[in-house]
């Protein structure tokens, strides 16, 4: 380096010490009360409009779904077959179906067929899926051949095709099985064939949280390879997770109301928004009284729609990366 | 290198502020900054993770990530003030006559590209030239780069390239317009120093002979001194200091610039490393050799069987400590993983070969090698976290791989603690402080609930954390806090050797240092041994008694630390240290 006369705006420059205190590294900022992954989502959560419209309807929806006396007192078995097809009037603001049912009333007791459904298939799909989808990834080996080759088996069957042959196979060895039995048989054949693909994001997630070197840490200390699934993968990897799970308890939801229409779901007998619609395909075809249609597919398409808005949310909450 | 003398500067920043914008307020991350760069000169930016010396050169070319913005003052570039242009002019401005080099070489090249139709891109979109002319300017420009047979490489893709290959690919774009400017962000910070003295050595030749100017953004202080006519030190988003590179060096006057040089590993005299790991070492093997004692003493576990004495061992070592028995042995420790070769078979790839090693009571030998060296592999498996394909480590005169009962397994736990390089992927991101320096106690069944939290808050103290951080989470400390965290945790099962896998690798000089003293310190007081995982050779002179210098598996050269560096044997060993930025630059003190 050569020995040069500084150049013009290149002289020796010190900034006053003042201008810049230097700041002690150890120094931690006790200002705001402390935040784990969980709470700094909620305070996300709690900004995003999307989630107070959905947490708003879907609170509405499991009134309905718990209470449905709450909103009516018209039985909604009750046929009057004189008033078949007549419009909304007083007390019966939605009119009546062909079969002369009150419209509004089976709009607010098939809620709950639809909701549990979704619901219930979900949670045991969640549960498999992220069950046999943490331990393929952590174990590996011949473990995860294993079980990613029977869940590809499953996920490449289409769940409505795979849902009807399973519903009507079971209607030979279960028929007559009440309301809760027949909710249950729609569970089972969606849950049996949903699984797989929370399996494979399960998976995914512990596949990348196993090589963090906190999982090590935790090794060396001599945590089990059981322990250390249970207290630092799992809980780590639940974030795709619940938001995938979210998403499709609308999914669900909509592959009841199909099965249901196709015939195949719940029973005629139970009061459900998919038989609802399937009874008014008649109307569809003639195109008149079609408030017999849109009540059960507007209360649908709402909660799924609640249920969709409220996955996005939280996908937005635990994953920023995924945000437009 | 040499600085023309002309009269107008070619790039001149007067007064820069530069905003990041989140939720409807302005943060700022550069505050004034002035820098002046003449035809032909080479002025570095040197500054720490979020000094805002990278915003800074990326405004200069527009290319701010994010919400940034400029919120004042002027970049003039040949007598153009560049904030006054409208965008389309600004890019005339970009790749012409300012070229970058990026930091990562492992991201800045599109894996789906040939190489060289990258760097004809930057020909074409330029002007430069266009088709077979193109073509045969990219061979030119790899071929100057210092690629070897260019014609071939022009059409390999990323992934057939090494880092140092991407890098100097990624010069040759930076240089294919011929640009009056080169900015250089940290442009060898991912590879390993011999390849980045090569790189830099070949990249100051080539802008010497075209007579580009370099704005040069790094972290490391020697690098910058070595290579730089003019430094600018940036902190908090302000220039503290800014002058001559040698008269900086010698003789800072901001007590920022004064901490930087006095931290920066391969700045410091070695007179007085030297002194600072004698007085560890005294104090460490006496606490060792007690404990050692009390060990023997007592009978504590089936470990203590058949190990010799210390005692007897004991002879004096080049820092004048006492030299106790090895607390661990490994003998020709050998890993060979299967990787997939050609069609179905395997290709057998020996990760280990046979290393022997043994490492003192109360002392610390550092593994010191590049990546892929197999010095990692080491440290699993002396962890206990890998078995060896063959070979044995013995901790205390037991076979490791012999341990078998749970119980035999947990007592091996309790003395062995790692930690690791990641700050940021080394705590549970779900568990408070409290938690994880608290989950291997919980483990161990160690005291009870009362007891745990005063030994934490204990940790805690001497890892120089104040108690506040219990109740906090990982992603609310910095990456210097959470490694001694992860220190406090390695230590609460009172282990009597911690395996630092480049442990302070990842930190900032300034960290960095206070992390070494504060490893020296806890060696001091309670005995510990270590084992020091690192690349960095400069480092290893602050804390190792020991070194293994490690290549491709092999150990090449084993000796006491003054020894390595002072009259290192192996040709191998020379190019490491000649590779030490700053190493020529004479300090004064």
């Amino acid at each position: 380096m050569p020995e040069t006369m500084p150049l013009a705006g290149q002289t020796h420059f010190v900034a006053p010490s003042s201008e810049t205190p230097l700041q002690a590294t150890g120094m931690v900022d006790t200002s705001a009360p402390p935040e784990g992954q969980w709470k700094e989502a909620w305070k996300v959560l709690r900004r995003n409009w999307m989630f107070w419209v959905s947490a708003v309807l879907l609170l509405i929806i499991l009134v309905v779904v718990c209470f449905p006396g709450l909103f009516t007192s018209v039985d909604p078995r009750a046929s009057s077959l004189s008033r078949s097809l007549e419009g909304p009037q007083a007390g019966h603001p939605f009119g009546f179906d062909k079969q002369g049912y009150d419209v509004y009333s089976r709009v607010v007791y098939g809620a709950r067929a639809s909701v549990v459904v979704g619901l219930l298939t979900t949670v045991i799909v969640t549960v498999i899926g992220l069950f046999s989808g943490a331990v393929a990834g952590f174990f590996g080996r011949w473990v995860d051949a294993v079980i990613a080759r029977i869940a590809d088996i499953f996920f490449a069957i289409p769940l409505l095709l795979a849902a009807i042959v399973g519903l009507s196979a079971l209607n030979n060895v279960w028929p007559n099985r009440g309301y809760w039995g027949g909710v249950l048989a729609v569970v089972f054949a969606l849950a049996a064939f949903g699984w797989p693909q929370v399996t494979r994001i399960a998976r995914g997630a512990v596949l990348e949280i196993k090589g963090l070197e906190f999982v090590d840490a935790s090794r060396a200390i001599g945590a089990s390879k059981w322990r250390n699934l249970f207290s630092h993968i799992i809980p780590n990897s639940l974030a795709p997770v619940i938001v995938t799970a979210t998403v499709s308890l609308g999914v669900y939801i909509v592959a009841e109301a199909t099965l249901s229409f196709l015939g195949i779901g719940l029973p005629p007998s139970i009061v459900s928004w998919g038989n609802d619609i399937a009874a008014a395909q008649s109307q569809v075809r003639s195109g008149d009284n079609l408030h017999v249609l849109f009540a059960p597919a507007g209360a649908l398409a709402v909660t799924v729609l609640s249920f969709m808005l409220l996955g996005d949310a939280v996908r937005d909450a635990l994953d920023p990366k995924a945000r437009k | 290198m040499t600085a023309v003398a002309t009269e107008r500067p070619l790039l001149q920043i007067r007064d820069l502020h530069i905003a990041f914008t989140s939720g409807k307020k302005d943060v700022p991350a550069v505050r004034g900054v002035d820098l002046t760069v003449y035809p032909g000169q080479t002025v570095a930016i040197v500054g720490e993770s979020g000094s805002g010396k990278s915003t800074t050169a990326h405004a200069i070319i527009d290319l701010l990530p994010g919400t940034g913005h400029i919120t004042g003052g002027s970049i003039e570039f040949d007598g153009v003030d560049l904030t006054s242009l409208s965008a389309r002019k600004k890019r005339a401005y970009r790749g012409d006559r300012i070229g970058l080099v990026p930091q990562d070489p492992m991201s800045n090249l599109n894996p789906l590209y040939r190489v060289g139709t990258q760097i004809k891109e930057v020909l074409e979109v330029n002007d430069v030239a266009r088709g077979k002319a193109a073509d045969r300017r990219v061979v030119e420009l790899l071929e100057e780069a210092g690629l070897g047979d260019a014609e071939s490489r022009a059409r390999q893709y990323p992934h057939e390239y090494s880092g140092g290959m991407r890098q100097r690919a990624l010069i040759a774009a930076g240089l294919a317009a011929r640009p009056q400017l080169l900015i250089a962000d940290e442009p060898t910070s991912a590879l390993d120093v011999t390849v980045q003295k090569q790189i830099l050595d070949h990249l100051d030749g080539l802008t010497d002979e075209l007579g580009v100017a370099v704005l040069l953004i790094t972290h490391d202080l020697g690098l910058a001194a070595e290579r730089a006519d003019h430094l600018v030190v940036m902190y908090k988003g302000q220039v503290v200091e800014s002058g001559p590179a040698l008269q900086i060096l010698q003789d800072p006057q901001h007590p920022y610039s004064q901490r930087l040089i006095n931290s920066a590993p391969s700045l410091r005299s070695r007179r007085l490393m030297a002194r600072e790991r004698a007085e560890v070492r005294a104090e460490a093997a006496e606490t060792a050799l007690e404990h050692a004692e009390e060990v023997i003493g007592h009978g504590e576990g089936p470990e203590s069987a058949g190990s010799p004495s210390s005692a007897d061992a004991a002879s004096a070592d080049e820092f004048g400590g006492q030299v106790s028995a090895p607390v661990i042995r490994t003998t020709d420790l050998t890993k060979v993983f299967k990787l997939p070769g050609k069609g179905l078979a395997k290709r057998d790839f020996t990760a280990v070969d046979a290393v022997s090693f043994e490492l003192a009571r109360g002392t610390t030998t550092a593994i010191v090698g590049e990546s892929g060296s197999g010095k990692s592999t080491v440290a699993r498996m002396v962890l206990g976290l890998l078995e060896p394909t063959s070979g044995t480590v013995e901790f205390d005169g037991v076979d490791i791989t012999t341990i078998r009962s749970r119980a035999q397994q947990l007592a091996f736990r309790r003395r062995v603690q790692p930690v690791f390089q990641n700050p940021y992927a080394s705590l549970d991101p779900m568990y408070s402080i409290y938690r994880s320096i608290e989950e291997p106690l919980r483990l161990h069944g160690v005291g009870t609930g009362k007891e745990r939290e005063r030994k934490i808050r204990d940790l805690l103290d001497k890892v120089s954390l104040p108690a506040a951080v219990m109740s906090r989470y990982p992603n609310e400390l910095s990456g210097g806090q959470r490694q001694r965290v992860a220190i406090a945790r390695a230590l609460a099962l009172d282990p009597e050797v911690v395996v630092l896998d480049e442990a302070v690798s990842a930190l900032d000089v300034l960290v960095q240092a206070q992390i070494l003293k504060l490893l020296n310190d806890l060696q001091a007081e309670l005995g510990l041994s270590y084992l020091f995982i690192t690349h960095d050779l400069a480092v290893v002179r602050q804390i190792a008694d020991q070194v293994l210098v490690m290549q491709q598996g092999r150990v090449v050269e084993q000796a006491g630390s003054l020894e390595v560096f002072d009259s290192p044997r192996e040709e191998y060993t020379k190019r490491l240290l000649a590779a030490i930025p700053g190493r020529s630059v004479e300090l004064a003190s």
